[in-house]
């Protein structure tokens, strides 16, 4: 029973806990480590393990602890997606690519959690280069959605996702480029928050479309992301995009009464499209706002249908590029049979990617090449500044603006495998959020046959605190964040 | 804009990634569905409206020209690629990366 | 027929900085394969370009070398295309945005044959910051090229010219004349065989009068003027016959083999590219203000241009004169060096381009390496300003100087070289000269004008060349007339 209740913990009553002795990191990540073994066979959610390294950090932060310099995340095992480098560690980007792939250097987001004293539990499954909305793309298998096996996590940060709501981690770390952290936490019923393009640095995260990149925390409430990103966050001069603020306390303003608090609705993410039951559970959510003290104010964000478009030009666009130096030279796959050097280059990536990644790969290669540019980048680029206003616009008649995260609940593993189309249209309320810039967050709102709908929550540039606090404040008054699927555990790890 | 599985080919060739013809028609059949979503775009005026490539608005940042990295080559040939072509080395010699002979 | 050759130049100038230009790895030349490759230079997964400062600064002090404009703000592109040698599939450059646009540098041809030196502008397109790539290296491993990541990110500044030139000759004076701009300004070490400096040169051939431009075939890196004199004219001559033999050009990346004094196509270019040039979403646009351009502007060193015009007015030297002497900043800072040290301009600038050129060229050595210095040659100067030695006497102690065989005034007196200047010493040997050479006497009083420059002589003779010639002259004059 102790076991369970651990993972069930909060990273504050973990880290209170740590600082009381009532628990080791040792044995919180042994504990973890033990769920995972367990559990994982089945999910999915992780690619590479590493005990050893593990219990070595946990061993290190017990150390520190003893010496009275933790601080609040010291000792407590954090997932990593396996889009973040991490010396030593094997670092596939769900790629067969880089299935052989061990990181001579960390990334900045790992950097900062090893200075924070966190422990690295492991590497999380992901859509192959985070090019997916349900991890079916991953070379290394797909991940099983906790609350029903039978459907996806979402994706790209599914096993992230997945490890989060079955409790094989702490906490995880995601990334979202159209919707990564929020629709997976959507779908498997947690807290998960994209800041502001900049906030948290892209060193050593490895790049789908550079300019809409965006790592942030996949935890069980606002109040768990909020430590998390006071570790994430921060400039890193290593970053050119990387934007160089004071530091901030993300939980500063968590408490605060949400009276007077103007939420927009837009009419577009209430339009057709959104499942119906999916609506039931956020208008639910509203009125709880709405007894919170908060305002509704409707509103418009009339070039949302295109964001999807402009997305599918711009990511694809630098996700050719950025994919570019996956050529078998220097690291990563190479063809085992090959006559000459166009051969060599064709056969290594033609192997090392998957479907969807070539599909994207060309989709982007074509909209650059000579003589499309200008119908398709340069207006992508066009649009993409229109739909950057309509946020401008909406943030004069609002304070946050609120809807789904995704218009459906996790569907079957399978069901749209071969109709891109429609998996694209699993972003359609979080791509725009991305190419604006815009910090953005999924918080459980309810269920829909058995299966978490996540309450979207759009923050202006740089409001990450004050959307942790109407997340929380919506926490402090309901437990949707709290329910966790019903897992069998073999008796012997329980 | 109707693609071909010639133009297929063609980016492929492009983006150096082998394609067979079957591949290749699969691949056109996705593709022409992907694009049909994109063409939605040329419905928009975006006349005079300046393209938005970050973002911030903020100019580069830059670093001062002082030496900070040594030398890894060690580390970082450690996890060059297998040589292949019955060669299970690793793809390195004397500190160079082996690729088929360049021809210029 | 008489047929036009047009020429245009882009040429890659290696930016004189401690790293590169994305990253804070070293960029020595010559280290160890891979030595100083960083994990942004193998493009590893997950690394980010940050733009090195000062190869911001050399591309300003250039803008403003050749007056152009600077750009407020440039955009960095990506140029995709699959090498070896280019580790991220896509090399970092400037397309639509340069840093340096419209400007404009003078030439001066020298003369050929029966066609005399002339002045020519060559207008400046653009010139764009970039990173270099690696290189890869034959023979090592069988059937292999292996692949050295030293030189990748190294910065660059691509500089483009209009197609303005119409002969080897002036291309080959443009590109001398940014070799030597671009080190004068302390941006490049100029140094060809190492590849600091690669020109790449765009010829095509029209027919004379017309307007329209032919196809043009590009020669890469040539890396000396003397490969670029005969690969232009070969170039010419074979596009020219292929023209009038009823064939075509097409355009084409060609290089040049300096053992045959031919072009050839590249293989590996026969395929037309596609770029796929767009921003780099990783870098945000450089921005360059006033305030940039004004900090930059206060480092630069006086230009050729300024220095020549100042060397003119300041010391009435010719025009000639005054660009030889700037031709390369070394050459013009000895020449001040020497007149600060007390010699007379004119001597100076004389003895700078003559003798002191002249034996460097012999020796093949750099000015830096100059047994004499701009001191020693300011006092030899002096030495025949106060008559203390003639001008055919200071060749001998420049040539000893020359020869470490000491200063200038221990050498004269070793070697006796002191002038005689005594009014009453020299009209003794003049005397003896008279007496000894009545013949000459006798012709010169008949009118025969040349007898005086043989009697000069031998006065100058017998006085083993250290009479004054000046006083001499005058004497002798005197005692012929009176």
């Amino acid at each position: 029973m102790i076991n369970s209740s651990l993972t069930n913990s909060s990273l504050t009553q973990l880290s209170q806990m740590l600082a009381n002795k009532t628990i080791s990191s040792v044995e919180l990540t042994q504990t973890f480590l033990n769920r995972i073994d367990a559990l994982n066979p089945n999910i999915n959610a992780y690619i590479a393990l590493d005990r050893d390294k593990s219990l070595a950090q946990a061993k290190a932060a017990d150390a520190r602890i003893a010496a009275g310099n933790a601080e609040p995340l010291t000792g407590i095992p954090i997932a990593q997606k396996d889009i973040f480098c991490a010396k030593g560690w094997q670092t596939t980007c769900g790629s067969k690519m880089l299935a052989n792939f061990i990181a001579p250097y960390d990334a900045h987001v790992i950097t900062q959690f090893d200075n924070a004293g966190a422990v690295n539990l492991g590497k999380t499954n992901m859509d192959e280069f985070a090019m997916g909305s349900s991890n079916e793309t991953s070379y290394f298998g797909g991940v099983k959605n906790p609350w029903d096996f039978d459907r996806v996590p979402g994706g790209s940060s599914g096993g992230s996702a997945a490890a989060v709501a079955a409790r094989l981690c702490a906490a995880a770390t995601g990334t979202d480029t159209g919707g990564s952290i929020r629709q997976p936490a959507s779908l498997c019923g947690f807290t998960g928050l994209k800041p502001t393009y900049g906030v948290v640095s892209r060193y050593g995260m490895i790049a789908f479309a550079s300019s809409l990149d965006q790592a942030g925390p996949m935890a069980k409430s606002a109040q768990d992301c909020a430590l998390m990103m006071n570790v994430m966050a921060g400039f890193d001069e290593r970053d050119s995009t990387s934007l160089n603020r004071t530091k901030e306390d993300y939980t500063r303003e968590l408490a605060k009464p949400l009276h007077g608090l103007k939420i927009g609705l837009p009419k577009e993410y209430f339009a057709e499209g959104l499942d119906a039951s999916v609506a039931t559970v956020i208008e639910a959510a509203i009125a709880e706002y709405k007894k919170l003290g908060a305002e509704i104010v409707e509103i418009s964000l009339p070039n949302t249908g295109l964001s999807i478009p402009v997305y599918y030009v711009l990511a694809p666009a630098e996700a050719s590029s950025n994919l570019s130096r996956y050529d078998g030279v220097r690291y990563g796959h190479r063809a085992a049979e090959y006559t000459d050097l166009m051969d060599m280059y064709n056969k290594s990536r033609a192997e090392g990617f998957g479907a969807e990644v070539k599909r994207r790969i060309l989709i982007g290669t074509y909209v650059l090449s000579a003589g499309y540019y200008d119908a398709y980048y340069l207006k992508a680029q066009q649009i993409r500044r229109l739909i950057a206003q309509d946020f401008v616009e909406a943030f004069k008649q609002c304070d946050v603006i609120m809807g789904p995260a995704a218009p459906s609940t996790a569907f079957k593993a399978g069901e749209k495998v071969d109709d891109p189309v429609a998996m694209y249209l699993q972003d359609i309320y979080t791509i725009s959020t991305n190419l604006a810039g815009l910090p953005g967050m999924s918080v459980p709102a309810g269920f829909s046959n058995g299966l978490p709908v996540g309450l979207q929550i759009i923050g202006n540039y740089f409001d990450e605190a004050r959307m942790l606090n109407v997340a929380h404040q919506y926490q402090q008054v309901t437990d949707w964040h709290m329910q966790m699927p019903e897992l069998t555990m073999p008796k012997d790890v329980a | 804009m109707a693609l071909s599985t010639e133009d297929i080919k063609k980016i492929a060739h492009l983006a150096r990634i082998e394609v067979s013809d079957s591949e290749a028609a699969a691949t056109l059949t996705k593709l022409t569905g992907i694009l049909g979503l994109i063409e939605q775009m040329q419905a928009v005026d975006t006349t005079g409206i300046v393209p938005m490539s970050h973002s911030q608005d903020l100019v580069q940042r830059l670093r001062e020209d002082v030496v900070t990295k040594t030398n890894q080559r060690e580390e970082f040939q450690k996890i060059a690629p297998v040589l292949g072509n019955g060669s299970t080395e690793r793809a390195v010699n004397n500190g160079l990366y082996l690729v088929p002979k360049v021809i210029e | 027929m008489e047929w036009e050759v047009v020429i245009g130049l882009e040429t890659h100038t290696q930016l004189q900085t401690n790293t590169k230009i994305f990253s804070g790895a070293a960029v020595k030349y010559g280290a160890e394969p891979n030595t100083q490759a960083c994990e942004v230079s193998i493009a590893l997964p997950g690394v980010l370009p940050v733009l090195n400062k000062e190869a911001v600064n050399c591309a300003i002090k250039f803008g403003l070398a050749i007056n152009a404009e600077i750009a407020p703000r440039s955009v960095f592109a990506r140029k995709n295309y699959f090498y070896p040698d280019l580790p991220k599939g896509y090399q970092i450059s400037q397309f639509e945005l340069p840093v340096v646009g419209k400007g404009a540098v003078t030439i001066q041809v020298p003369a050929v044959g029966k066609h005399p030196a002339y002045e020519k502008v060559v207008n400046i397109t653009r010139a764009h910051l970039e990173e270099d790539a690696g290189k890869s290296v034959h023979g090592a491993v069988e059937g292999m090229s292996g692949i050295d990541l030293n030189r990748a990110g190294t910065p660059l500044l691509e500089i483009v010219t209009e197609p303005d030139m119409r002969s080897a000759a002036e291309a080959v004076a443009y590109a001398k004349k940014l070799h030597e701009l671009v080190q004068w300004i302390g941006i490049c070490d100029g140094n060809m065989q190492e590849g600091s400096f690669r020109c790449d040169v765009n010829v095509s051939v029209r027919k004379k009068g017309s307007d329209k431009l032919g196809t043009r075939r590009e020669i890469k890196n040539l890396n000396s003027f003397k490969f670029m004199t005969q690969a232009i004219e070969y170039e010419t001559r074979w596009q020219i016959e292929t023209l009038e033999d009823g064939g075509t050009i097409h355009q084409a990346t060609v290089l040049f083999n300096p053992d045959t004094g031919e072009t050839r196509a590249m293989r590996s270019k026969e395929e037309a590219n596609d770029y796929r040039y767009f921003p780099d979403p990783d870098l945000l646009p450089l921005e360059i203000t006033e305030a940039d351009k004004a900090r930059v502007q206060a480092q630069m060193p006086e230009l050729p241009e300024a220095m020549k015009a100042r060397f003119e007015a300041q010391f009435g030297l010719t025009s000639y004169d005054a660009a030889s002497l700037t031709a390369s900043r070394e050459l013009a800072n000895y020449f001040v060096a020497t007149v600060d040290n007390g010699a007379e301009a004119k001597p100076a600038a004389n003895w700078v381009m003559g003798a002191i050129s002249a034996k460097l060229n012999a020796e093949e050595k750099p000015l830096a390496d100059s047994p004499v210095s701009s001191e020693q040659l300011a006092s030899l100067l002096k030495r025949i300003a106060d008559n203390t030695i003639s001008n055919n006497a200071a060749k001998q102690v420049f040539e000893a100087m020359w020869n470490g065989e000491g200063e200038v005034d221990a050498i004269i007196e070793a070697k006796g070289l002191k002038q005689v200047s005594d009014t009453g010493a020299i009209e003794a040997i003049i005397d003896e000269v008279l007496a000894a050479n009545a013949v000459m006497v006798e012709e010169f009083k008949a009118g025969k004008e040349k007898a005086f420059n043989a009697l000069v002589g031998q006065a100058m003779k017998a006085s083993k060349g250290k009479a004054n010639p000046a006083q001499v002259n005058e004497l002798l004059k005197k005692k012929l007339t009176t």
